[in-house]
């Protein structure tokens, strides 16, 4: 079974390869989806085939020297923590790429893009199968350059300054990242994750833990990303195109707080009691932070990613508390934000795309009259993503909440019971958000958007395109949306009423699986929560 | 006494000295024709691939032969020889024919125009490989400065080739008068240590220097006392210091040899000219400078610190170290408002020279082993990118960045090639070999315990990033308007140093072992 590892990085490298040696494929527009979806079916089976009785042990192990000089073992497999997020990538992607089938971004060069996206996708399933340490960072590296032109060639006005600021900032956090690494090693000797995890620190010292626990948390924290080194996220996440949006928000960020479950808190678990309490502290400012920070953005989807800082926050208190309950609901908190972002980042670039602009007060009101599919997926999407019982999103915040209500012994248990508290309060902000973005985008009379003088004239006249049912009854077009209608949409240029369609059969395709996941996890978490405890028992086993 | 040599030993650089006579001849006697740059090219490629036959050949033999030696009995405690073949040796070796080579090929493009004289050209260019293959093979003092001289003078000469351009007469003469300087300063050192220790030959030199861990500042004399009260030899015997030494007349040799060298691999603060000589040279000069004279010049560097200055590392690390987060830091940033190709490369390898240094910083065992590592495959990313940008200064002889806009349309394979090698320079995925390099370099100075110079190595990763980065992302940015330039069939010589490069650089991505267990 350990070929089905290597299948899932080799399936997408090929594919890539391919891609580059012969010009045919890209002409097909199903070879992104068929690539992708082969390594779904092969995540798939791996989770088909997984043994859940012992979880906690990796599966599927594959162990070869690569690099004998500098200790590098090319060890991959698979466990309770890593199978959900490589199920998840692999969906992900596949989704993306299904989207893109119809839905292509800015410029005709759609063969690079397919191409980018699948190197992105081997970057991003080794990242979870690596076992060895220097395997790790190098899978952890990959993605950076992909995401890098995917954000700089198919992203928005912005997108040069964005694409830097993404690259510089988290790849001095991967510097810091390595350092960290390289000092595990140079004090243990080995790059084992098992092994490392089995020895819980043994043989370095309180200060080395220490300093070890900071260099790989800086690093990690920067993808995660935690407050303060979230600046690069709304940037990088406003301008990237929507298929770039959901997988960094899907599955980059995601590698950020596997890290810290899998590396920083194992490895040196001394160092991260020392530190967990400032992990905290950043965690629950993270939080409100990014809950304030929502309430004052204009722009849905730059809006969308500071609440992702905020998620990220809950999930990086349930690190800090270094408890079964607190571990397993970051874990949970992963998968969820992972599939609810994801959705959030789909709706949101659809919306994008239609009206083209995504600022709020443009928007106008009106969008569950003008568009009923897409606004109730939107407040589908929304209402997960704030928390509400019975979706995904609840159980992460809630047994987070809950792991600080009771940290680890030898954490203070008043300075966490501050930061459930704050954490709470952050629970109410991102309702609060949510809810307020909800009423005014997607409730009230349908307004006209209001064109802006730069963009062309004002077309009110109706034309007798054919929308989806009910969509086209009260619709006001605006020729802002046709004005900005991007030349590269396929096949024609698309005329002004074609922007407001309702939800396509692709995009249905896409969200479709998300809204099904974030039902079957809010209403049967132990589905995931079974899979994770058993590991995260193990890693926090000897304290 | 008659010395015997063995001409096995000396067989690259005397292939290569041979080759040069002959090439030199062959131009005098040649009839004058249509093909003689060609023949000449030929000559020299054959003389540069025969020298590198014979190194790998030695590698394959994996014995260490020496040479030109002096017999333990005479003055000194055991036999010590000039000219050494070892791993080291081949390893340089290697590593300078094989840039050698793609020099040679960038050569016939640049020759192509009939505008610079082919004989003395290739004449030229195999002194310097001669020296250059001499250098890391060379153990005393007097070798080392001859062979670095062999590498530097017909440099100059290359350099002010372009003979109607301003710009190349004002490089030569900047090269010419800071090698000199350069070279006036390490002899000024060379001389103290032979004053110090009564020899030339490195060995006996770190031999009868002390062995002091924690370096100066401490009493020369006590330290010398010291080892002879251990090993049971009497001072004398051991140190041959003149009496009235006082212990900073060596302090003055390591600091006088350790700037000698940094001109000689441009490390700050005597980086100054690297700009201005690198956009003078023809491009086949300048990629030989910041990859076959800067590997000449660290062979020289690592041989001098690592065996006869081995027991000062006290001494010289701290200071190497300083250099080195000095030289990436000021080359990295010097490069960042480039606008020209040739002078960002310029100013990014005097920032892998700063990373070269990085692991001697720390002075630990395999420091030197870190470093060639290093080298060897910055050695060829940044051979690749050199010849990527010859090929674009055919056609674009202002050679700035923005040229490169939009090359991924028209030349797709050069520019992809190019991307890659930028990229490794970068140190990112895929260009894991330049990722590998770095962590070779992070792995020994963490473990040295240079803590701080890993971390500012860390931000000079993220500050060097940008204008790979920004470059790479050039080579895909559409053109404004669709003006090509002026088509012109691309060079097979080119296009085949473009291959050889990306060979060499996937080929250390996949498996970077190849120079690890070279270095050992």
């Amino acid at each position: 079974m350990s070929a089905v590892l290597i299948g899932l990085l080799a399936v997408p490298l090929v594919g890539a390869a391919i891609l580059v040696l012969v010009p045919g494929p890209s002409r097909w527009p199903w070879y992104g989806p068929a690539v992708s979806g082969v390594t779904l079916v092969l995540a798939l089976a791996l989770a088909a085939s997984f043994d859940y009785g012992r979880a906690a042990r990796p599966q599927f192990e594959l162990d070869r020297p690569w690099i004998p000089g500098l200790d590098l073992r090319f060890h991959l497999g698979i466990d309770g923590i890593s199978l959900p997020l490589v199920v998840l990538t692999a969906l992900l992607t596949f989704l993306c790429f299904l989207y893109l089938v119809r839905h292509k971004p800015d410029g005709d060069r759609f063969r690079a893009l397919v191409f980018t996206l699948l190197v992105l996708e081997v970057g991003m399933v080794g990242t979870f199968l690596a076992l060895d340490l220097l395997l790790f960072f190098v899978f952890f590296e990959i993605v950076l350059v992909p995401m890098y032109f995917v954000i700089a060639v198919w992203g928005g006005g912005g997108r040069r300054a964005a694409a830097v600021k993404f690259i510089l900032y988290t790849l001095l956090g991967s510097a810091v990242l390595l350092l960290g690494l390289l000092l595990v090693w140079a004090n243990t000797g080995t790059l084992d994750m098992v092994r490392l995890a089995q020895q819980h620190g043994a043989g370095m010292s309180r200060g080395v833990q220490i300093l070890a626990f900071l260099a790989i948390g800086l690093g990690l924290a920067v993808k995660a990303p935690m407050w303060p080194l979230h600046t690069w996220l709304p940037a990088a996440h406003t301008e990237a195109p929507t298929v770039g949006s959901v997988l960094l928000a899907g599955v980059l960020l995601k590698m950020g707080t596997y890290g810290f479950a899998r590396i920083a808190i194992p490895v040196a678990p001394e160092g991260a009691a020392v530190l967990a309490p400032w992990l905290g502290a950043f965690a629950a400012v993270g939080i409100v932070y990014g809950s304030l920070a929502c309430l004052a953005q204009r722009d849905l989807k730059r809006m969308i990613a500071y609440s992702s800082v905020g998620h990220m926050g809950f999930v990086l208190l349930g690190l800090a508390t270094l408890t079964p309950v607190g571990m397993n609901a970051a874990l949970f908190g992963n998968v969820a934000h992972g599939l609810i972002t994801g959705l959030l980042f789909f709706v949101a670039g659809g919306i994008k795309e239609r009206y083209g602009t995504a600022d709020m007060s443009r928007l106008g009101g009106g969008m569950l009259a003008r568009l009923p599919y897409v606004g109730s997926l939107l407040t589908f999407a929304c209402v997960a993503s704030l928390g509400l019982p019975g979706l995904a999103g609840f159980w992460g915040e809630m047994l987070a909440l809950l792991g600080a209500f009771q940290p680890a012994p030898g954490l203070s248990r008043p300075l966490f019971l501050v930061f459930m508290a704050a954490g709470g309060l952050g629970t109410v902000l991102t309702a609060a958000y949510f809810l307020r973005m909800l009423s005014r985008v997607t409730h009230g009379r349908p307004t006209a958007l209001t064109a802006l003088p730069d963009e062309g004239p004002y077309e009110p006249e109706e034309t007798g395109e054919v929308t989806p049912a009910g969509a086209a009854g009260d619709v006001t077009p605006a020729g802002a949306a046709g004005e900005v209608t991007r030349p590269g949409a396929p096949g024609e240029v698309p005329p002004p009423r074609a922007a407001l369609r309702d939800v396509t059969a692709y995009e249905l395709a896409a969200w479709t699986p998300l809204v099904i996941l974030t039902l079957a996890l809010g209403l049967w978490p132990k589905a995931l929560l079974a899979v994770t405890d058993p590991v995260v028992q193990a890693f926090l086993g000897a304290r | 006494m008659i010395q015997s040599i063995d001409y096995a030993a000396i067989a690259p650089p005397l292939i290569l000295a041979l080759m040069a006579g002959a090439v030199l001849l062959l131009d005098a006697f040649l009839p004058r024709g249509p093909r003689t740059r060609s023949t000449l090219g030929m000559f020299t490629l054959a003389g540069v691939l025969g020298a590198l036959a014979v190194v790998v050949a030695q590698a394959v033999r994996g014995e260490r032969l020496q040479t030109f030696c002096v017999p333990a009995n005479l003055a000194g405690g055991r036999t010590s020889c000039s000219f050494v073949v070892d791993d080291l040796t081949l390893v340089f070796g290697a590593v300078v024919l094989a840039a050698g080579v793609v020099v040679v090929l960038l050569s016939a493009a640049q020759l192509a125009d009939g505008t610079i004289p082919a004989g003395e050209w290739y004449f030229l260019l195999l002194c310097t490989l001669t020296g250059a293959v001499t250098l890391p093979a060379s153990r005393d003092l007097i070798m080392l400065v001859v062979a670095l001289e062999l590498v530097s003078l017909p440099v100059f000469a290359l350099t002010a080739f372009k003979r109607y351009d301003p710009r190349g007469s004002e490089a030569a003469l900047k090269l010419f008068l800071v090698s000199v300087i350069s070279t006036a300063i390490m002899l000024f050192g060379v001389s103290l240590l032979y004053g110090l220790t009564g020899s030339v030959h490195l060995d006996r030199i770190g031999a009868a220097l002390p062995m002091s861990a924690s370096g100066f500042p401490r009493r020369y004399a006590e330290a010398t006392a010291a080892i002879g009260a251990q090993t049971g030899t009497p001072a004398d015997v051991l140190g041959q210091l003149p009496p009235g030494v006082t212990p900073g007349v060596l302090a003055v040799a390591v600091v006088l040899v350790l700037a000698g060298f940094a001109f000689k691999v441009a490390a700050v603060p005597f980086h100054f000219w690297a700009g201005d000589v690198y956009q003078g040279a023809p491009v086949p000069v300048a990629a030989l400078l910041s990859v076959i004279s800067k590997a000449a010049g660290f062979a020289g560097l690592i041989l001098v610190l690592t065996i006869a200055l081995k027991g000062q590392g006290g001494l010289w690390g701290p200071l190497v170290a300083v250099l080195a987060a000095l030289t990436m830091t000021v080359g990295n940033l010097l490069a960042l408002r480039q606008r020209h190709a040739v002078r960002l490369l310029a100013w990014s390898s005097v920032a892998q020279s700063g990373y070269i240094l990085a692991p001697l910083g720390v002075a630990g065992k395999s420091a030197a082993s870190a470093s060639i590592a290093y080298l060897a495959i910055y050695a060829a990313m940044n051979i690749g990118a050199f010849a990527v940008v010859m090929l674009v200064s055919r056609t674009a002889p202002r050679n700035e960045l923005d040229d490169y806009r939009g090359l991924a349309f028209r030349a797709p394979v050069p520019a992809l090639a190019l991307a890659f090698f930028l990229i490794c320079l970068a140190g990112l995925p895929p260009g894991l070999a330049g990722l590998f390099a770095k962590v070779v370099v992070f792995r020994e100075i963490v473990q040295g315990g240079g803590g701080w110079l890993a971390v500012v190595m860390a931000v000079n990763t993220v500050i060097g990033l940008y204008y790979y980065i920004t470059w790479t992302a050039r080579l895909f940015a559409p053109v404004p308007e669709a003006g090509p330039l002026a088509a012109r069939a691309p060079s097979r010589a080119v296009t085949i140093a473009i291959a050889l490069g990306l060979v060499a650089s996937v080929a250390f991505s996949v498996a970077p072992q190849l120079v690890l267990s070279a270095v050992g």
